[in-house]
């Protein structure tokens, strides 16, 4: 019974439809973790400056975020922005737009965090040898930043892939909204459909998030061996 | 806003409310235990078991909660195991954190400094004894925020039962727009919500780490 | 002479296939105190963990107490209640309280009895004039107290022989001299100690012979008295006229 399910991947337009979902999913995840990054690392410099209400102005972004779960954050913006705004995007335009505020939330804090860890001695010889602000940032703080930021970053990636899923249910035509059309037309006939598409998706989300996971871990692992000598 | 929309609608949000929290607290629960047993396997590299952890680590934390639940809640019968949208929703939410507290049980462990370990050499430990008196007791503490971020997680996380139709909090105002419309009513009660659990929990578990910090280590 | 304590004959260590301990050999006999010398990166440090098991080594033998070291798991389980050490970090375990920082090893490694033990550790703890201690946790401790301690939780033992690696290396300058003199009190006691340092007046003190290490060769093993006054190879000579004392 279970074997004979496993026709339904390959059947017709299937596979084909499957995939197609998933190229719409990759297109999200990119254009968020593009477009959220770049945001997030302005944010984050900007939360180095010691200007106090700017500082907490952008605490309370990151808090919101963090505390209000993404499924909500896509249903206010879903609902609110047609109503309130008159501003009626597609689905897909929504949740780019939701995942990019979530992702330069997150990426905000990263690049907060890397800055800081940078010893402040550095800071105080960067500046005496007579660096501007800039060049400070430029030649001291953002190289020895990087690696620090690099693993964090890399998992937030990851973690945009995952929440791409969510697209679903906005009714954008991911890849999980693909399957599920696939396993609605074919469930009554084929029990075991489902367990072979949903393991599919599986599979593929593992594809993408496993190698950067595994990069993630080797990044992080390196620089910790580098930091201990 | 219409404050007798939000009025009318209270008895099902505290009702999404409770669901929200009970499946909360029992994912959490299971996924701490399961995070634990798997870190204790890595610590202690238990042959087979330890690859079979590694496997389901991967697993569990690269794909999303969203597909492991269709997953569960519609793949499994295939295999002939049906499970009720609640009890996968459980199975979902433990299977999701029991890598993540896994990982927090983990990074907590290899956090104790190498010559911690070799202190307790020297004075002859066994492996046993140093995990012990040693590693654990201090792995624990220096994993408490790992933990506390992971279960603020997995509390979100729960929003995504809706897709299996849990009556938890976000599936109850998502069916009430479905129902009447008024979607910023609903929605800021929604928010709300989810702040009351959210906000006082993160404040708590902040204070948490702290004093569990000062207590084992003075700072 | 006193009996024969520890031999290593042609002891060989490797990391990968750069070999950083060459041909060691040495015999310390009961009650004698070995300073073992040497600039960084000599090898002393790698020597004196090897003799404790933290370190593995690819040739030689280790002989304690008239019986060659096997060099196992279980030897070395076994070995560590004879042969204490004591580290640069004072790692006292900081969840425990310094009394059951002591008593570790007495209760879980011995299995001996509490009141013996905790009545061994008292004595103990107020020989290093920390009687008081027995109840605080480390981190209200300063660096001096807990090295002090971690001497005291390795003597708990009983052990046949001490080995201090740099012990007084991380301490703040006013905390040295006490971790020290317990360090004298003992060798007066005749115990058997190896001890890396780069205390230079401690060593000619307290040491009865010195070691000196250069490049994981064992450059000259001497009186102490002699190696300060004539130091006979150009290393040690370097050596001894680099540090000030």
């Amino acid at each position: 019974m279970l074997a004979s399910g496993i026709k339904v991947l390959f059947a017709g337009q299937n596979m084909q439809r499957l995939l197609g979902g998933f190229l719409v999913t990759l297109r999200v995840a990119i254009i968020v973790l593009i477009l959220g990054g770049i945001l997030g690392v302005l944010l984050g410099a900007l939360r180095t400056l010691h200007n106090r209400p700017l500082r907490i102005i952008l605490r309370i972004y990151l808090e919101i975020f963090r505390i209000v779960p993404t499924v909500v954050l896509l249903f206010v913006a879903y609902y609110i922005l047609p109503q309130t705004f008159g501003l009626n995007l597609p689905g897909e335009e929504v949740a780019v737009l939701v995942f990019t505020l979530w992702t330069a939330a997150e990426m905000s804090d990263i690049v907060r965090g890397a800055l800081e860890s940078v010893p402040v001695h550095q800071k105080e010889s960067g500046l005496a040898i007579g660096l501007t602000q800039a060049q400070l940032f430029r030649y001291v703080l953002i190289p020895q930043a990087i690696p620090v930021a690099l693993p964090g970053t890399i998992n937030l990636a990851t973690r945009i892939i995952k929440t791409t899923s969510l697209l679903l249910m906005i009714s954008v035509m991911d890849i999980v909204n693909v399957g599920q059309t696939l396993v609605e037309a074919n469930g009554h006939k084929n029990p075991s459909a489902a367990f072979w598409i949903y393991g599919m998706m599986f599979i593929l989300y593992y594809i993408l998030c496993a190698p950067l996971s595994q990069w993630a871990k080797r990044v992080e692992k390196k620089r910790l061996e580098r930091a201990n000598g | 806003m219409n404050w007798t929309v939000i009025t009318q609608s209270l008895p099902q949000f505290v009702a999404g409310f409770g669901i929200t929290l009970k499946l909360s607290v029992i994912g959490i629960l299971g996924a701490l235990l399961v995070g634990a047993i798997i870190s204790l396997v890595q610590y202690f590299r238990i042959p087979g078991l330890r690859q079979l952890a590694t496997v389901y680590i991967e697993i569990s934390r690269n794909t999303p909660l969203l597909v492991q639940l269709f997953f569960i809640f519609y793949g499994l019968p295939g295999l002939g195991v049906k499970l009720s949208a609640t009890v996968s929703g459980v199975f979902g939410l433990i299977f999701l954190g029991g890598s993540y507290m896994a990982e927090a049980f983990t990074g907590g462990y290899n956090a104790i400094s190498k010559s911690q370990i070799e202190s307790g050499r020297a004075l002859g430990l066994t492996d046993l004894q140093l995990a012990r008196y040693v590693v654990l007791p201090q792995g624990l503490t220096a994993s408490v925020p790992a933990l506390a971020a992971n279960v603020i997680f997995l509390i979100k996380e729960t929003s995504i039962f809706t897709v299996i139709a849990i009556p938890e909090l976000t599936n109850t105002a998502l069916d009430l727009i479905g129902l009447y419309y008024n979607s910023n009513e609903y929605l800021f009660e929604l928010v709300v919500a989810y702040a009351i659990i959210l906000i006082p929990l993160s404040l708590a578990l902040t204070w948490l780490e702290r004093r569990v910090r000062y207590a084992s280590f003075g700072n | 002479m006193a009996e024969e304590l520890l031999r290593v004959e042609h002891l060989k260590k490797s990391y990968q296939s750069k070999e950083v301990l060459h041909d060691i050999n040495f015999a310390i006999h009961k009650g004698e105190v070995v300073a073992l010398l040497g600039s960084s990166g000599s090898g002393k440090s790698t020597l004196i963990r090897t003799l404790n098991g933290l370190e593995d080594y690819q040739g030689g033998t280790i002989t304690f107490a008239g019986e060659t070291v096997h060099p196992s798991k279980a030897t070395w389980l076994a070995l560590r209640q004879r042969i204490g050490m004591v580290f640069q970090s004072y790692d006292l375990f900081p969840n425990l309280s310094v009394l059951d920082n002591i008593l570790l090893g007495p209760l879980k490694v011995q299995h001996r009895s509490r009141a013996e033990a905790e009545e061994d550790a008292r004595k103990l703890l107020a020989s290093v004039n920390l009687a008081d201690y027995a109840d605080r946790y480390p981190r209200q401790l300063s660096g001096g107290q807990k090295q002090r301690i971690a001497i005291v939780r390795a003597l708990a033992l009983h052990p046949e022989m001490m080995l201090f690696d740099e012990v007084t290396a991380s301490l703040d300058p006013e905390m040295v001299r006490g971790v020290l003199d317990i360090m004298t009190d003992l060798a007066k006691r005749d115990m058997t100690m190896i001890v890396v340092t780069h205390e230079m007046n401690f060593a000619r003190e307290v040491a009865d012979r010195v070691l000196f290490l250069s490049d994981g060769e064992i450059l000259e093993d001497r009186q102490t008295a002699e190696f300060f006054a004539h130091p006979a190879t150009k290393r040690a000579q370097e050596f001894l006229a680099s540090m000030e004392f």
